[in-house]
């Protein structure tokens, strides 16, 4: 028996989680499914936040026509959904006369893509900005209106905003067939044995997109996955700096980069190697050392003593170089493929697309009188009450809620009752808990907090001791319980 | 490390764990007693030595499963040495025993465990709920 | 909730608790113990092995057995405790500081007090810290939280296991998951010789036949869900591993016991400047920091390996801390103590002329058939041969008196 659906999402990474929202706005059954044991578990989590104005994209590229519309739209997702966003801008830096030059296509680039208030300053004005940047900089180009997101919290606030306006969720969902009926419309299966037919499919599944597009016979592009290794220095550093810090492109430096995460720490790097291995995400000596000599030459100030954490993300690289967005010979199989750098930028502007792509493939799209655009429920964050000291401000909160007054995570002060908001968003493994609330992202690198953070979710789901993984079945934290006792 | 001397004299070199200091002793023994303990900053190095040589002994810690408690688990140890040759089966009982909450610190959880001659006794007091 | 309190010790483990019963001992009247557990007694709690005790009691016990010894003279001796209490802040007002707590019981605490001793401990340095390249698989933790798992909660994080790191944490779980039926394969140590006390290497590793590898490092973690297995290679004197000597050895979980760190980030709040060798507080002879009536003890001043010695000095600051509180507390003029040769660091790093003074210090490096030395001018104050010392292993050497003379005092290996 499979449940019937007007649209079906595969992959709930940004780019599947925003074209989910997009879609809740209207009276249609929707339904995503992620084979992951949360959302994004792919290459969102890994992702480096950065909201781009859109110089570094190739006019005519699909790239070049949706960046600069995605970045406009997140002042206001901001506002509705609540997550994190901070728009100081981007600087590329050059070194020399001849970095310059290169600056200076980029400027024109970004002129062609309609990129406002780009400006080309000089060393002195660089440093005036930020003046933890190496002396030795001439100049910079710099983007005003370039941000910083931290993506999994986007992802989880558009998912939740999308569940909560009557999409619904399916995890650990991985497709694994998917045919035709006599009636036109599509039959999944997925591995963990449920079934669902649907008229349209959005092909949202990044990494795994061409193995996806296979399963309806469509081998037209190939996903390359291409490893970047990122690096997080420890909060106590100070943000350095406060904009994006690039280098200029050259051969050998290939975009590594400073960045002030919008939660605080710093983050250096990524690195960009082309690999074969999908399952590929190990940190190396190598990367490490390139990330650092990058970042160092930009601000000299960074050590690696200072690293309290290191992960990868892998590009889902197109054959092509480019978004494969659209409708494809297979009639109700739309492609939103390839979301590489700019796609989180982007991806607004994708999911409006993919949107009006629906309605020219037949779908009718009437808006929904009760859609609400805020996120609920959301939980209060507490920790820059207690960082900045407003402490009447947090007494009123405890006062509302007593969990709140129970610090779990001690590095990042995470209360309790953030952390059963995570745990009743569906945020059920270790690593979601830990996208949604920050709990062990700190200095001890969740050493204090992982065996609280265990308890409170056996109690709150009855998930058994030995069940409860760091993202999903087969990563389980302490798998063996002592039968000791008598305990069979 | 082991050196075979003429005749039946033996040589070893220990490090004594009765407490933390770790003195390295240089033990000479034959057969069935010891002829010389070299390093041993108190007479226990010397006891030591010998239980060593001959028959080594080791105190047991561990848990095991408690009810009615705050927390699943209570510590114990054994109040005595026990042979290294039954440690193993130490650890078997251990396995085996359940105990109930109230319990106090000292309390004998299992006597005479594993007939090792020490009884496993409790490490941590715990009042019933 | 506002409360007020003459001292506010933070913190209720070995220090924390030797602290408070100190001041209490010493007439001050009242006494706040804060801690975070929901019970007393700190990490101690989870180390159910022995060998603690032995100066202090004169008997070899367990950590619980220790802590309960302390946890049953505080209950008698008319201390408040608060558990499952955080503290998030602490405001400096000159005479009297103000302490903000998160507990469970009451909300948000804003305690009034004279006092403070900072008694929070450490933390272990983590998989980050040492940035071993690798895939993220479950299966790697930092020992201390395998111990407390296996301890508290009763479940084993593995079956086949590795261990990173030769320290007592370490080793001591090498022992634990060994006798709860684990394999451990090996313990890879950075250093050409053990991080923990020597005792430990043989009864957790030699009793067990489990291989210590000095001067060897993990060089890659891979397994994409679990730990599967890790790459192993030695190192040369420039840190770096040799490819040609790598091996693998397959297991399903990592422990990394690389080391502890002071947790030091409220003492950072409130502005008190730390010791870059310690990681801890920089004090004066009274272990009073720069910041006049808050006081550090145990080893959230720097690490001890004995807990025996975090309960003599924390006895020793509740005692000036006390004297502080009643106004007795006199400063006279500090001289430093300065590191000679050999000497990592000492503590603390300024004493008083004429009084007695109470040194902890660690040596660079292992060394054999040298003499410590704590002269004062060409005047030598203490003289000590050893055999063989370890880095692993604190002196604590007791000064009856500093000569009321003295300008400075050198502590040196010869």
């Amino acid at each position: 028996m499979s449940t019937n659906f007007d649209v079906v999402v595969i992959g709930c990474g940004v780019v599947g989680a925003a074209i989910a929202r997009e879609l809740s706005r209207f009276k249609i059954r929707v339904a995503v499914l992620e084979k992951e044991a949360d959302v994004s578990f792919g290459t969102s989590k890994a992702n480096s936040g950065i909201i781009h104005a859109g110089f570094h994209s190739a006019p005519d590229s699909k790239k070049a026509e949706f960046v600069v519309p995605g970045n406009r739209m997140f002042d206001k997702l901001c506002e509705e959904l609540e997550f994190p966003f901070e728009r100081h801008g981007e600087l590329m830096v050059a070194f020399s006369e001849e970095e310059i030059r290169i600056l200076h296509t980029y400027y024109e680039r970004g002129l062609q893509n309609k990129v406002p208030y780009l400006e080309m300053i000089g060393r002195e004005r660089v440093l005036e900005m930020e003046p933890a940047l190496s002396p030795d900089i001439h100049a910079a180009l710099f983007a005003p209106t370039a941000g910083v997101i931290c993506p999994y919290e986007f992802c989880f606030s558009l998912v939740g905003n999308a569940v909560q306006n009557g999409v619904k969720l399916h995890l650990n969902s991985k497709v694994s067939w998917i045919g035709k009926t006599p009636d036109e419309n599509f039959e999944i299966e997925t591995a963990n044995g449920e079934k669902y037919s649907t008229d349209y499919i959005i092909n949202a599944a990044g990494l795994f997109a061409d193995e996806i597009a296979s399963f309806v016979g469509l081998n037209d592009f190939k996903i390359h996955p291409r490893k970047g290794e990122e690096y997080l220095l420890d909060r106590r550093v100070g943000s350095l700096v406060k904009r994006v810090i690039f280098p200029t492109p050259t051969k050998t430096s290939k975009g590594m980069l400073v960045i002030p995460t919008v939660d605080g720490p710093v983050m250096v790097g990524p690195t960009a190697l082309d690999i074969d291995d999908k399952t590929d995400f190990s940190t190396t000596r190598e990367g490490l050392k390139e990330v650092f000599h990058h970042a160092q030459k930009m601000v000299p100030e960074i050590r690696t003593n200072d690293i309290i954490t290191s992960f990868v993300g892998l590009r889902p690289s197109p054959s092509g170089g480019d978004f494969i967005l659209g409708k494809t010979v297979v009639e109700g199989f739309i492609n939103a493929a390839g979301i590489e750098s700019p796609g989180l930028t982007a991806s607004p502007a994708i999911a409006e697309y993919i949107k009006d792509v629906l309605i020219k493939e037949g779908l009718r799209l009437e808006l929904k009188k009760d859609f609400d655009p805020y996120r609920k429920n959301k939980s209060v964050r507490v920790r820059h009450l207690i960082d900045e000291r407003k402490f009447d401000e947090f007494s009123k909160v405890v006062d509302e809620n007593k969990d709140y007054s129970i610090l779990v995570c001690r590095c990042e002060n995470v209360t309790e009752a953030e952390i059963i908001a995570a745990i009743k968003d569906g945020h059920t493994t270790l690593d979601g808990i830990k996208f949604a609330t920050r709990a062990g992202t700190g200095r001890c690198q969740a050493g204090f907090c992982t065996s609280r953070v265990m308890e409170i979710l056996h109690r709150e789901t009855g998930i058994p001791f030995e069940k409860i993984t760091k993202k999903g079945e087969g990563t389980e934290i302490a798998p063996y319980p002592l039968k000791k006792g008598g305990v069979k | 490390m082991f050196f075979l001397n003429k005749g039946e004299n033996m040589r070893k070199s220990l490090i004594c764990i009765t407490c933390p200091l770790g003195c390295s002793l240089d033990v000479e023994y034959d057969t069935n007693h010891i002829t010389k303990v070299d390093g041993a900053t108190c007479k226990r190095g010397e006891k030591y030595a010998e239980k060593e040589i001959f028959s080594p002994e080791r105190i047991v810690t561990s848990t095991v499963k408690i009810t009615g408690a705050s927390i699943d688990f209570l510590p114990v140890k054994t109040d005595k040495t026990v042979s290294k040759k039954i440690m193993s089966k130490v650890m078997e009982e251990v396995f085996r025993i359940k105990v109930k909450a109230p319990v106090k610190v000292g309390d004998i959880v299992c006597s005479n465990v594993a007939d090792s001659g020490a009884n496993l006794v409790a490490t941590r007091s715990f009042r019933g709920q | 909730m506002i409360k007020e309190f003459d001292a506010v010790v933070i913190g209720g483990g070995p220090a924390g608790l030797a602290a408070a019963l100190s001041l209490k001992s010493n007439g001050v009247k009242r006494v706040l113990v804060s801690e975070r557990e929901d019970v007393l007694g700190g990490i101690l709690q989870q180390c159910i092995h022995n060998g603690f005790g032995l100066h202090r009691f004169n008997e070899e016990l367990t950590g619980p057995e220790y802590a309960e010894r302390y946890i049953d003279f505080v209950k008698e001796a008319d201390i408040e405790i608060y558990t499952s209490s955080c503290t998030i802040d602490i405001v400096n007002e000159g005479e009297s500081k103000t302490v903000y707590l998160m507990s469970e019981l009451y909300g948000l605490v804003e305690v009034k007090t004279k006092a403070v001793i900072l008694a929070m401990g450490c933390r272990e340095r983590n998989r980050g810290n040492i940035a071993i390249p690798g895939s993220r698989p479950s299966g790697v933790m930092t020992a201390g939280l395998a111990q407390k798992l296996v301890n508290r909660y009763g479940y084993m994080p593995g079956k086949e296991v590795v261990i990173l790191g030769s320290g007592d944490i370490g080793l001591i779980m090498a022992r634990r998951m060994t006798w709860e039926g684990a394999k451990v394969k090996a313990v890879v140590e950075v250093q050409p010789y053990p991080g923990g006390l020597n005792r430990n290497i043989v009864q957790c590793l030699n009793d067990f036949n489990i291989p210590l590898y000095l001067s060897h490092t993990v060089t890659n973690i891979k397994g994409n869900n679990r730990i599967t297995s890790v790459d192993i290679a030695p190192i040369n004197e420039y840190r770096e591993p040799s490819k040609e000597e790598q091996f693998t050895l397959t297991c399903d979980s990592l422990l990394l016991s690389v080391g502890l760190v002071p947790e030091n980030e409220l003492s950072l709040k409130v502005g008190i400047e730390l010791d870059k060798v310690t990681s801890g507080p920089l004090v004066d002879a009274n272990l009073m920091t720069n910041v006049t009536g808050i006081f550090a003890c145990g080893n959230v001043l720097h690490v001890h390996d004995l807990v025996d010695f975090v309960s003599e000095e924390s006895e020793a600051c509740g005692n000036a801390a006390a004297k502080y509180i009643n106004s007795t507390l006199t400063k006279g003029e500090e001289i430093p103590v300065r590191t000679g040769n050999l000497v990592r660091y000492v503590l603390p790093t300024k004493v008083e002329p004429g009084k007695e003074a109470l040194l902890s210090l660690r040596t660079m490096a292992t060394a054999e058939g040298v003499t410590l030395y704590i002269k004062s001018g060409d005047e030598v104050l203490y003289k000590k041969k050893h055999k063989k010392i370890f880095p692993s292993e604190m002196q604590r050497v007791l000064i009856k008196q500093v000569p009321a003379d003295a300008k400075k005092l050198d502590v040196l290996f010869k």
